[in-house]
Order: structure tokens, then C-alpha cells, then sequence
């Protein structure tokens, strides 16, 4: 039995990596005393698969991860709810767990089938709102990056699949304080995953060329995660149909 | 009393492992500051990997936080690039816990396991905003204390402390939280810290380097004596007497991010009497005092469900020396509860059968690695050293290892040590071939790396009067390793840089005259010392010259029985003619057994202090030649008769 969980990653938290997270949710895990499966080989490890990598920093609404329950275990559905608040009370103050699922085995990974997130960026410089339109109307948006140690140069704009200013209808997703804490201008944006998707940091070099991103992207909130079913973009997690602007 | 998170909250994206500095660990505390309350800044001066996992550091952390009268929090060594962006800003040092600015707290306190971090202390005092000599600092600044391994010769850092401590913290921490109380309430007027800082230099175990006055005659120190009749003239040692009485740290810190010990610690015993002569810890931390096994055990099944780690390290100087071992051991190992076995880690293995066959135990997965320290590459220098493993011993260790299924060894050793010569030097490769072949015999991939360490001669130990080698020496010692293991098919080599090892000797065999050769090499920007990327002899070499002291003088300059070393006044609880005594038999190439089993030689600790050793077992542990020089039965029991010291119980 295998079930998808997401969670968030809000506040001080945010400045652990990837690594940390994985190493965050083994000591959570053992400590909710969940019967995880084990890999097997030399060095044993729980069995759980998680989804894109949050750049350190970055806040989130919706991390995902895959977790494998032991086969002796018996562990079913009906637990669900009990196991989510055992790992919630686990968890380091900044991530609760947001949902579970149970995660069909012939279900994709989270890594090959997740294609684009929804961010919400805070950043701190002046002309956002005019580039965000001259890149809305342009065809082309080219961007020097490093992938894997190699500087290349792609155009990125069919992998911006939204972006504007943050809807006022989205606020309401938004943690508490999170507007009150973030400085400069509030913006969404839908980001392709796939291929060599395009990180928000990467946006901002966009939005304001030749910056040192995080000098100016003083917040960074993912709020959604999408995947396709029958051509549609659907909520990851929750597989409901994304909300028409968004999706756009 | 405001937080500083919102200053260093933007910096944080900009800078490398951000997650050093949030705090949010499993086990922290909730600081409440208030009145009445004595605030403790407990700092590490190295980076928060590195700190983060000390445990004397955690220990002090939860009894001061238990105190209705104090209250403790955490802080580390910015790396240099948050360093740059909070001196750019005028961002202070902050606590991680609350991220309260150290000038908010009344006490500096720094942990100090080794000497090349103390440029660190001078840059982390100068962070807090307070002057970094003590003499400069108003009432309103804080104290700054040292206390831990380095602090038994505090000289070099005298003129930057306010006190030094002197052995285990438990206790006396409650007696300057005391003391610091009533000066905090009387207000802390205009000349009050000199009057706080006389009532703390009457605290056992506290030495006021202010409170003394040195004298030279040219070059040479004759003398360190209390400036006031109510002053001691001999600081000693504190020692908490039984160790099952602290059961700490209950809350272990688990950090959010990656450190270099990950995993729970449970201190099975403290002190260690193998009495090797060149280890200080061993030295300054007798008598050996045994945690009861039945507190290890819930020790370890409470701190990993609470922490969710699944390894557990069990501490100690020579931890197969725990009575308890194997049981402990045994009763952890096959638990597997959800999420797998956790698994059990000895550090500090000793050299012998026996202990490989409880690694074995304990080892899961991968059997990659295995460590042992012969320290020394002949049986006649070990002898000068006392340590005293035979080649059987190494051989058979290392024979049960490669047949457990271990494929590489790490041998540590130390160059440079008293009496050694080209043979000794050359025998290191000799043992480590030794070792290659037995593996041979099991598997093809057998290795082993032989890691070198220049000898420093450290204070309160039998070698305090050897002059340490010079950088010249200590290549040419490692030239010979190196070269020899070019010859020796599947010996490896690592060595520790001899300019270092020279830095370290200056930091730690200095007086006080070498305070401001630190000074200066902090200044021109010799932080992170003990990082190889930052470290830089010349810097240390320029501030000796401009300072007109000699690193010979300190460092490589033998000394003689009437030297008064600059750590005269202060005492590990050790008799200056045992010492004496020890160094005459090291150089006599004679040994000396263990005193938890054998009789006692009185070294001056027990004695001194009303202590005894605790030691749950009557018998030295089996295996090995147990420092007794006879080939004993591998892994069999040791026939030891002689009157055993030691009691024991609950």
C-alpha cells in the first residue's frame, strides 16, 4: 500500500534544502512510529519518493511525497486520517501535512508526472508589472542558465504558462501574514516542470535582466502543483480541474 | 528585547546552508527571558555543524533552561559570507533559538575543544559588540567565560576572558548563575565588574585571569600569582562525582539540516585511565566514572523515539571499556521496530579482537570502514607512549575485522612523538602492510590508510615537558610515511599539515604574551583556523615576530623538570611528580597499567578529590593485552587478580 501525502513548508523552515526535507521526514516517520517499508540492499532505507525539489528558500503549500507502507503492516485507508495526524505532531513547526491519499501502483512518479507549479513571488524592484507584460507579449524570452555546471541559452517563454499580478481571488491561499512579510510587488506565475523546467529564480532574472535574483525575490510561495489527466491540467493531489485563470 | 529575525531574514537566500542559523531543532528550548533570570549565550566558535552536536554544550543548554534563574540559548560561527553581510549592515551576533542580539544576554559562554578555533572566540566577541579585551569592557557588557579541553591552559586567552572554568560544567554553572544574579540585581554599577569577576575567581573550578599577576625573567615565566589574599592561588578542576545523577541531555538536540555527528549520543562513561601518555583528555578527565547501564539503555530507546534517529553513538574515551558494553549493546541491536533497527556506532574503538567482534554486532549494512589508532609503529615507542597494544593485538583486530567483512581499515597515528626515529617512523608503514596482507587473505579490494597527526605536547600531561617537532621534522617524518607506502601495495596515506600542527602547539603551550599574537592574527583575518582554506601559517609567524616572541621558545624548546609552565597555577587534579615520574618512565620506554584494575598509582585525582573511579566490573574487559603486556587469549577473559579499587552498584 502506498500513499501520497502533501504537505507544507512555511516560515523559518524554508531555508532547509531538499536533502534536509528527506532527512526531516525519515526522523518524522520513525517518530510517528509509521510502518514504512524498507528498501533493501547494503544500506536499508524507508521507502518514500518525493516529488520536485523546493529550492532552498522557497516557501510551499503543496510538497508531495510518495511513501510505501511495509507489507505486514495491514495498513489501510481507514488509518489514513490517523496516520496524517501522527506524522502532523512529528513534523518541525513549519510543515504540516495538508492531505493523504492512497497512491495506485500504476500510478506515475511524482517526478515524471507533475508538469508545471504555480508560484507566488514577491519581488522587491521597480517595472515588474511592465515586464511582466512585455514578456506576456512577447514570443521569445532568451535566458543564460547553468544546468549541470553548463551555461546554455534557451528560450523559456513556452515554459511560462502563466504570468501576471497576484489575482486578487488567489490572496486567500495565501499563510496568514505571508503578504504583510513580503515585500515588493506580488506575483503569480505557472511554470513548466517539464524537460529543463524554469525555476522562479530564474523568472526574476526575466523580470528584472542581469539581477542577482535573490536580492530582489524577498518571498517565494509554490501553492500548486499540476498534473495532466485526458489533456486537462488537474490539482496533483486532490486530481479536481485547476482553476480556469490559472490553468490558463 | 527585540528579535533580529527580520534583519537576517533577507540575508538568509544570499548565503550558503541558510539552515545553520534558524534554529527549530527537535529538542530546543523556548527561551523565557525575564527578570530575575541570568541570560546564558552558550556558543560554539566553529560552524553550526560542527557545534550543534556537542554535547557538553546541550548539557549546559537543558540544566540552565531547567533553572527557575536562567535562562540559556544557542550560538555558532556565522560562516564568513553571513559574517560579511551582518558587518555590512551592523547585524550582532544572535542567538539561534530566539534570534536575540548577544549583547541582550549577561553571559559569553564558549565551548573549547580545541586551540585553533580561538581567533573564532575573538571575532565572535567582537560580533556581540563588546570590546574584545576584557580590561576594555563596561559593566553593561557580558561576561565571557571559556570552559571545556582548551581551557586548562587558558593563558594564551587571557586577556580576552573574563574567567575560565576548569573541568565539568553541571555544577558549577549554578554557582556563577548565582553570583551573576545578585550583580544583575544590585544594578551593575560603574566599577561592579571587577568586584563580580573577585567573587567568581572564589568558585571552585573558576580561574579570573585578571585576578592574577604574571611574572618573567626575561624570556622565561617564573611566576602567576593571586593579585589579592582572598584570591586561590590553585584553581582545580571541578568533577561531578556521579554521572548517573545528570541524566543529560534528556531533549537531545536533532537539527533540521545535515551535521557531522548526525545521529544520538548517549555518554556511556567519563575519564579514561589507559593512561596514554601523550592524551590530554584522558589526563584532565579521571576519574572514570560509568553511566549505570540500565540509565544507557533508557537513554538510548528514550532519545531515539523522541529524536527519530535510528543510529545511536555510544561516547566515551575507549568505549569497549563500558562494563556494560555488550549487554547494552545486545539489548539494542535486535529491536526492529517500524522504520528498521536502529543501529549502534563505537567510536573510539580500542585495538583487539574482542572489540571488532562487538562492531560486528553492531555494524548493519555496508561494512565499509573500520578505525583503530596504534598511535605509534613500534612496540618500544608505544611503550614511551603507553599505549599499550601488542602487534598481536592490532593484527588480531584487524584479522577479525577483514573476516567480518570489513574490506578497509584506518589506522591513526601520531609523529613526532618523544624518543621516535627513523625505525619508529618507518614501522607505521610496516604495521599497516602487515594489516594489508591479512586482508589479502580475504579479499582483494583489502586496504588500509594510514592517517598521520603531528604530536602536540599538551598541558596537565606527562609529555608537557617534551619540546613538539618543528615543521621541517614533521615533513621529513611524513616523507618517510609517504615514501614507504609507495613501496607497500594497498597503503594509503593522509597526514595533517605540519604548519598546523606548529599554529595549534603556539595556540596551546603559550602564555599569556601569546594573546596578542591571537589578537593579531584575528585581525588580519586568520578566522576558521581549522579549516585548511582559511589557515595560514605565515599570518600566525608575522604576529609572532611583531610580538618579539619565538615559536621555538614555545613550541619546539624542551623543558625542564623546574619549568613553570604557564597553566602552573591551575590543576587537573594530576600531582606534578606523577607526571614528572610518568615522563622519567615514558623515557625509561616503561609502561603503566590501567589503575581501574591494577593498584593505585596515585596520580593525584581520586585522592585529591574524595573521588574514586566508578567501575561496574571488577575485571578489565576481555580481549586484548589489556595494557598488561602478556599475549592474553583473544576475546577471552582477562585474568586479572589484583585488588579491584573500584565500587560499583545500581
Amino acid at each position: 500500500m502506498k500513499a501520497r501525502i502533501s504537505y507544507s513548508k512555511l516560515g523559518k523552515i524554508r531555508f532547509t534544502g531538499h536533502r534536509d526535507v528527506a532527512r526531516i521526514w525519515e526522523r518524522s516517520l520513525r517518530k510517528a512510529e509509521v510502518p514504512v517499508a524498507m528498501s533493501t540492499g547494503f544500506t536499508p532505507r524507508l521507502k518514500m519518493a518525493f516529488g520536485l525539489a523546493l529550492p532552498t528558500g522557497a516557501e510551499s503549500l503543496v510538497e508531495l511525497l510518495d511513501v510505501t507502507f511495509a507489507d505486514d503492516s495491514g495498513v489501510g485507508t481507514d488509518e489514513f486520517d490517523e496516520i496524517a495526524r501522527r506524522i502532523d505532531t512529528s513534523l518541525p513547526v513549519g510543515m504540516a501535512v495538508t492531505g493523504i491519499r492512497e497512491c495506485a501502483p500504476s500510478e506515475a512518479s511524482l517526478q515524471e508526472d507533475v508538469v508545471a507549479t504555480t508560484w507566488v513571488m514577491a519581488i522587491d524592484a521597480s517595472d515588474v508589472g511592465d515586464r511582466i507584460d512585455r514578456i506576456n507579449q512577447s514570443n521569445e524570452v532568451w535566458l543564460e542558465r547553468e544546468r549541470k555546471g553548463e551555461t546554455r541559452r534557451d528560450d523559456i517563454r513556452a515554459g511560462i504558462l502563466h504570468l501576471g499580478l497576484l489575482a486578487p481571488e488567489h490572496s486567500d491561499v495565501l499563510p496568514s501574514r505571508w503578504l504583510g512579510e513580503s515585500r515588493g510587488v506580488v506575483i503569480e506565475a505557472v511554470l513548466t516542470t517539464a524537460g529543463r523546467g524554469i525555476r522562479p529564480t530564474e523568472l526574476v532574472e526575466a523580470l528584472v535582466p542581469g539581477c542577482e535574483p535573490w536580492n530582489h525575490l524577498t518571498r517565494v510561495l509554490r501553492i500548486n502543483q499540476w498534473i495532466e489527466r485526458d489533456g486537462e491540467r488537474v490539482d496533483v493531489l486532490s486530481a479536481r480541474p485547476a482553476h480556469p485563470q490559472v490553468c490558463a | 528585547m527585540s528579535s533580529l529575525w527580520s534583519r537576517l531574514e533577507p540575508l538568509l537566500a544570499r548565503v550558503r546552508k541558510p539552515a545553520r542559523y534558524i534554529g527549530c531543532e527537535d529538542g530546543a528550548a523556548s527561551p523565557q527571558h525575564g527578570h530575575g533570570k541570568v541570560a546564558w549565550l552558550l556558543a560554539y566558535p566553529d560552524v553550526y555543524e560542527v557545534g550543534l552536536p556537542n554535547q557538553g554544550l546541550q548539557i549546559l543548554y537543558e540544566i540552565l533552561n531547567e533553572r527557575p534563574d536562567a535562562v540559556a540559548e544557542r550560538t555558532y560561527a556565522p560562516w564568513v559570507d553571513l559574517e560579511a553581510l551582518m558587518r555590512e549592515r551592523g547585524i550582532p551576533l544572535f542567538s539561534v533559538d530566539t534570534h536575540r542580539s548577544a549583547d541582550e544576554f549577561d553571559i559569553l559562554a564558549f565551548n573549547l575543544s580545541a586551540e585553533l578555533v580561538y581567533t573564532n572566540v575573538l571575532n565572535m566577541i567582537d560580533l556581540a559588540g563588546s570590546p574584545v579585551r576584557a580590561a576594555d569592557r563596561r559593566p553593561s557588557d557580558p561576561l565571557v567565560i571559556i570552559g571545556g579541553h582548551a581551557a586548562f591552559n587558558p593563558e594564551p586567552m587571557a586577556d580576552f576572558i573574563d574567567c575560565a572554568v576548569l573541568g565539568e560544567g553541571e555544577e558549577v554553572i549554578g554557582e556563577i548563575t548565582e553570583i551573576v544574579r545578585e550583580w544583575k540585581a544590585s544594578g551593575r554599577t560603574e566599577g561592579s565588574r571587577q568586584a563580580v569577576l573577585r567573587e567568581l575567581s572564589k568558585v571552585p573550578g573558576v580561574y579570573v585571569p585578571s585576578m592574577y599577576e604574571v611574572a618573567y625573567d626575561g624570556d622565561r615565566l617564573v611566576g602567576i600569582t593571586p593579585a589579592f589574599s582572598d584570591v586561590p592561588e590553585l584553581v582545580t578542576k571541578r568533577t561531578v562525582s556521579d554521572l548517573g545523577q545528570w541524566q543529560y541531555p534528556k531533549r537531545p538536540l536533532a537539527p533540521l539540516t545535515e551535521v557531522v555527528h548526525d545521529r544520538l549520543a548517549v555518554e556511556v562513561f567519563r575519564g579514561c585511565t589507559r593512561g596514554c601518555r601523550f592524551c590530554q583528555a584522558g589526563m584532565i578527565t579521571r576519574p572514570v566514572r560509568e553511566r549505570p547501564a540500565e540509565q544507557v539503555r533508557t537513554m538510548i530507546t528514550e532519545g531515539l523515539k523522541r529524536t527519530g534517529y535510528n543510529e545511536v553513538s555510544l561516547t566515551s574515551l575507549s568505549t569497549a571499556d563500558f562494563s556494560g558494553i555488550e549487554s547494552v549493546v545486545t539489548s539494542v541491536v535486535p529491536d526492529p521496530t517500524a522504520c528498521g533497527a536502529p543501529t549502534v556506532s563505537l567510536p573510539s574503538l580500542r585495538v583487539d579482537a574482542f572489540t571488532v567482534g562487538l562492531a560486528a554486532k553492531v555494524a548493519s549494512g555496508r561494512r565499509s570502514g573500520l578505525t583503530f589508532a596504534p598511535e605509534a609503529g613500534t612496540w618500544r615507542l608505544r611503550t614511551v607512549i603507553n599505549k599499550l597494544i601488542t602487534e598481536e593485538d592490532l593484527y588480531g583486530a584487524v584479522e577479525s575485522a577483514f573476516s567480518a567483512g570489513w574490506s578497509r581499515m584506518k589506522l591513526y597515528f601520531l609523529t613526532g612523538l618523544p624518543t621516535e626515529t627513523d625505525v619508529d617512523t618507518e614501522g607505521i608503514v610496516e604495521l599497516a602492510a602487515g594489516c594489508v596482507s591479512i586482508g589479502k587473505k580475504y579479499t582483494n579490494r583489502a586496504s588500509v590508510t594510514v592517517s598521520v597527526g603531528g604530536f602536540v605536547p599538551k598541558a596537565h600531561t606527562p609529555f608537557q615537558w617534551f619540546g613538539q617537532n618543528g615543521v621541517p621534522e614533521l615533513r621529513r617524518k611524513i616523507g618517510l610515511v609517504r615514501e614507504a607506502a609507495g613501496r607497500a601495495k594497498g597503503v594509503h596515506v593522509k597526514w595533517h599539515d605540519p604548519a598546523a600542527t606548529l599554529a595549534e602547539g603556539i595556540a596551546s603551550r603559550g602564555d599569556r604574551r601569546v594573546g596578542a599574537v591571537i589578537e593579531r592574527v584575528w585581525r588580519e583575518g586568520g578566522v576558521f583556523q581549522e579549516w585548511s582554506e582559511f589557515f595560514v601559517l605565515d599570518r600566525w609567524l608575522d604576529a609572532m615576530a611583531a610580538e618579539g616572541l619565538s615559536s621555538d621558545w614555545f613550541v619546539t624548546r624542551h623543558r625542564d623538570e623546574n619549568e613553570v609552565f604557564p597553566w602552573h597555577h591551575l590543576s587537573a587534579g594530576l600531582h606534578h611528580d606523577f607526571l614528572w615520574q610518568d615522563w622519567r618512565s615514558a623515557l625509561a620506554e616503561a609502561g603503566l597499567e590501567d589503575c581501574r584494575w591494577t593498584p593505585c598509582y596515585d596520580c593525584g585525582v581520586c585522592t585529591g578529590d574524595g573521588l574514586e573511579h566508578i567501575v561496574a566490573s571488577p575485571v578489565a574487559p576481555a580481549g586484548g593485552s589489556q595494557g598488561t603486556g602478556q599475549n592474553l587469549a583473544l576475546g577471552g577473559s582477562v585474568p586479572i587478580s589484583l585488588r579491584p579499587k573500584m565500587v560499583v552498584t545500581s
